[in-house]
């Protein structure tokens, strides 16, 4: 046997540590036996036993998110895959790079209904940046090497690779990741020079100017924040973030309006509306930020920065569309800028920025505070106080209002610290992520703000958290409510609250008590400091459970299907009347 | 500023992408997934040494359709290039119809002369029932089949568009 000839398993595991990877999220079956039997055998990349194929991938994408590399999954044939798929789907939507190995039934039975086959290249074309049946054991190494490259660049993505069982049990050759030529993914990241002049040129002669920036800049690495950051200081612009973008630019700079959108602040919404040029960098005009689109931002020119051709020009109609990697893209702006010597109108920037500082006046985030119930809002901001100027934070969300206050009320400093799941909005996604944070960031504080009926969708994963003794922290703003579906229900359905009541809900306590985690509990806003105190001391995994009003609702909103300039900003806002027809509709 | 819905018009767009399992499977699903339409998909290996495969797709969308048609089409991994054919410059679209006419009498010698003035070739011949194999642009074919209807139409198979650009340039 020639020295690089080995059986398919071993050729994962070599390609796997060829490409750098430390651990991988998985859960074992029959159609991936060989390949556990393979890990079994090999010291150097650690597995993490989860207790849901779900919670696999949103771990992978915890890891991922707060790391900026490639989480690694393997799942077993049929279930095992079929399970993964919420989670592909979620790292498709919010562009997280992601490898998922699916065990597949040997080639020969492949269509025969064979026992625990799944069409899994079928079912999750749809919900993947790509994927792979691999066939022959001759093209293994090659295919896993490109399932990476294709993961981690241009607009990154989840990949599947399904491998059947005969195919990693045969020998064949391996070919390490320098030797493989990508045929035809090779997607762009240097901007076109006379674009990016022209978008300078556009930028420097503004007189409202905004830069709303997204996740993409994230995804371009840290070095793309820092770039950011300048940029924007050097300019003198105001700057909006979408939720997927926030750490992006510093929560604590005064040029900061706040995150923009359905629950943005008034005045990122009323600066997007009103602005003249609108400077988008690695954001994608989802509807939570344009609203009404026949009247979003009615009046500017707009730039557009995107690694993903197909982003620009999708919803909104676009001035300047740059392709290309967000960090690169900045550079040469900031270098065209200074070259330039640009100057932005000093006199009209000065109007601009008093009318911004008019709408920020109405104190848009202000609620109204109690001394008897605990106010969610309240103890997200008592979480940011405790948390403030440590650099090891790491907070992940559920999905739902919770996730929404935590937006709103934690300042994030900078990038990778936030992960919450945006684009398809998957509960569930909060606690494994958390645990994918804390794996990649052992000594770091993670803590995932809770929903309680979120934590239920993958609360198995307590039991992962035991296991690897993680020390993730569980804040759970709990209001005996799907609080999102309640205030949908109250705003738009006549305060018809349908199955969104959370009924018969475990006590929180001893559940992390079963877990082997410590469990606290506030019940009032005089208790809410020393929990926070005593789940930041711990030294194991913390389930706080905080009991909070159950009727508040998450100000302020743009109701689907309105335009910025139409939003409720509280309570008294409220009006009774159903939302447009057209309105009603929208998600 | 946002798109005036502008008119929709036919564009032909061909697709060179590697000759792989699936990849007619990706393209058919990101044009149901996202709803465009797909008026005509022809798909054949036209490079067995590189195993490239062309398709060409007749669509029709505004032209801020068009554009994501195209751009999703180019980030499909095995997709190697897009080439809008219609805004590309004068090109050539050619399509092939076998159509199965059944009579006797009249109507038969009416369709034999219709497909002489269509330059339809005779494949196959019965006491009752004529074969044509016609070629040319989707229009003439349409124009050949609404003739035969009332003379004794029976089936059509068409192949769907092949198209390539006029010139010595390639695609
Ligand atoms: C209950 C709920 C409420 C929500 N409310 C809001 C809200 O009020 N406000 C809000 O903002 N969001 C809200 N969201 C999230 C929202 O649904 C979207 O996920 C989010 O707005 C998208 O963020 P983004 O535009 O930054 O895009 P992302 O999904 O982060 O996409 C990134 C973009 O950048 C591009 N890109 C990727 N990598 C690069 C690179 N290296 N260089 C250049 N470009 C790159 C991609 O092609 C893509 O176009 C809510 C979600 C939920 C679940
Ligand atoms: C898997 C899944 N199912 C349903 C929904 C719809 N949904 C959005 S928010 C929400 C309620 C979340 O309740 P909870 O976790 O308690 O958070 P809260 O809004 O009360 O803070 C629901 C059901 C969803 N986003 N994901
Ligand atoms: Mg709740």
């Amino acid at each position: 046997m020639a020295h690089d000839q080995m059986n398919g398993s071993q050729i994962l595991i070599k390609a796997l540590e060829n490409q750098g990877v430390d651990v991988i999220f998985g859960y074992p079956g029959g159609a991936v036996l060989p390949l556990y039997d393979a890990l079994f055998q090999q010291n150097k990349i650690r597995h993490i036993l989860v207790r849901h194929e779900a919670g696999a991938v949103h771990a992978a994408e915890g890891y991922a998110r707060s790391n900026g590399r490639v989480g690694v999954v393997l799942v077993t044939s049929g279930p095992g895959a079929t399970n993964a798929v919420t989670g592909l789907t979620d790292a498709l939507m919010d562009s997280i790079p992601v490898v998922c190995f699916a065990g597949q039934v040997p080639t020969h039975l492949i269509g025969n209904d064979a026992f625990q086959e799944a069409d899994t290249t079928g079912i999750t074309r749809p919900c993947t940046k790509h994927n792979y049946l691999v066939k022959d054991v001759g093209e293994l190494a090659r295919t896993i090497h490109e399932a990476f490259h294709v993961a981690r660049s241009g607009r990154p993505g989840p990949v599947v690779i399904d491998l059947p069982k005969d195919v990693a049990l045969a020998t064949g050759p391996y070919v390490p990741a320098s030797k493989v030529k990508h045929k035809s993914y090779n997607p762009r990241v240097k901007g076109d020079l006379a674009l990016i002049k022209e978008a300078v040129e556009l930028m420097a002669t503004a007189k409202r100017p905004i830069f709303y920036c997204g996740g993409g800049v994230i995804n371009s690495g840290p070095a793309a924040s820092q770039l950011l950051t300048e940029l924007v200081r050097l300019t003198g612009y105001p700057c909006t973030l979408t939720a997927m973008g926030l750490g992006a630019f510093p929560a604590s700079d005064g040029q900061f309006l706040g995150m923009l959108g359905m629950h943005g602040t008034y005045e990122a919404n009323l600066a997007m509306h009103g602005c003249d040029v609108m400077i988008n960098i690695g954001a994608r005009f989802d509807d939570r930020i344009t609203g009404r689109l026949a009247d979003f931002s009615p009046g500017s020119k707009k730039i557009h920065v995107d690694i993903d051709p197909s982003s620009i020009n999708k919803n909104v109609a676009i001035d300047i569309g740059i392709v290309g990697d967000v960090a690169h893209v900045l550079e040469d702006m900031i270098k065209v800028w200074k070259s330039t010597q640009a100057k932005p109108d000093g006199k009209a920037l000065k109007g601009w920025w008093k009318e911004i500082d008019g709408w920020r006046g109405r104190d848009c985030l202000l609620y109204a505070h109690s001394d008897k119930v605990i106010k969610p809002q309240y103890a997200i901001q008592r979480l940011h106080e405790a948390t403030k100027g440590r650099d090891d934070v790491y907070i992940t969300t559920e999905v739902g209002q919770h996730q929404m206050w935590a937006a709103q009320y934690y300042g994030f400093e900078k990038p990778n610290r936030w992960m919450t799941s945006g684009g398809l909005g998957t509960m569930g996604y909060g606690l494994p992520a958390a645990m994918g944070v804390q794996v990649a960031h052992p000594d770091a504080l993670v803590i995932d703000i809770a929903g309680e009926a979120s934590l239920l969708m993958n609360i198995q994963e307590m039991s992962t958290i035991a296991q690897y003794r993680l020390p993730v922290k569980v804040f759970i703003l709990n209001n005996e409510y799907m609080g999102m579906v309640r205030q949908w229900q109250e705003l738009m359905h006549g305060s018809r609250y349908s199955e969104s009541r959370m009924e018969a809900m475990p006590d929180f306590v001893k559940l992390a008590e079963a877990f082997g985690a410590v469990g606290l509990r506030a019940t009032k806003p005089s208790e809410v400091d020393g929990v926070i105190a005593d789940m930041i001391a711990a030294d194991g995994a913390v389930i706080a459970d905080i009991r909070v009003d159950q009727a508040e609702n998450c100000f302020p909103m743009i109701p689907s299907g309105a335009a910025h300039n139409e939003m409720l900003l509280g309570p008294e806002d409220h009006t009774e009347q159903p939302s447009s027809e057209e309105g009603m509709v929208l998600v | 500023m946002t798109f005036q819905p502008e008119t929709e018009r036919q564009h032909t767009i061909s697709v060179l992408v590697d000759n792989e399992a699936g990849v007619l499977a990706r393209v058919i699903g990101l044009f149901s997934g996202r709803g465009y339409n797909i008026e005509s998909l022809t798909v054949a290996e036209v490079d067995p040494r590189e195993s490239l495969s062309r398709i060409t797709i007749v669509t029709s969308g505004t032209p801020m359709i068009i554009e994501q048609i195209k751009a999703q089409l180019e980030r499909l991994v095995p997709v190697h290039n897009v080439n809008d054919l219609t805004l590309s410059g004068p090109h050539v679209e050619r399509e092939l119809a076998l159509v199965k006419v059944r009579g006797t009498g009249d109507g038969r010698v009416e369709s034999l002369r219709i497909a002489d003035i269509f330059r339809a070739r005779v494949l196959d011949s019965s006491t009752e029932s004529f074969v044509f194999e016609i070629v040319g642009d989707t229009g003439k074919l349409d124009a050949f089949i609404n003739l035969m209807e009332p003379l004794g139409l029976v089936d059509v198979a068409r192949t769907g568009v092949a198209a390539i650009a006029r010139g010595p340039g390639e695609i």
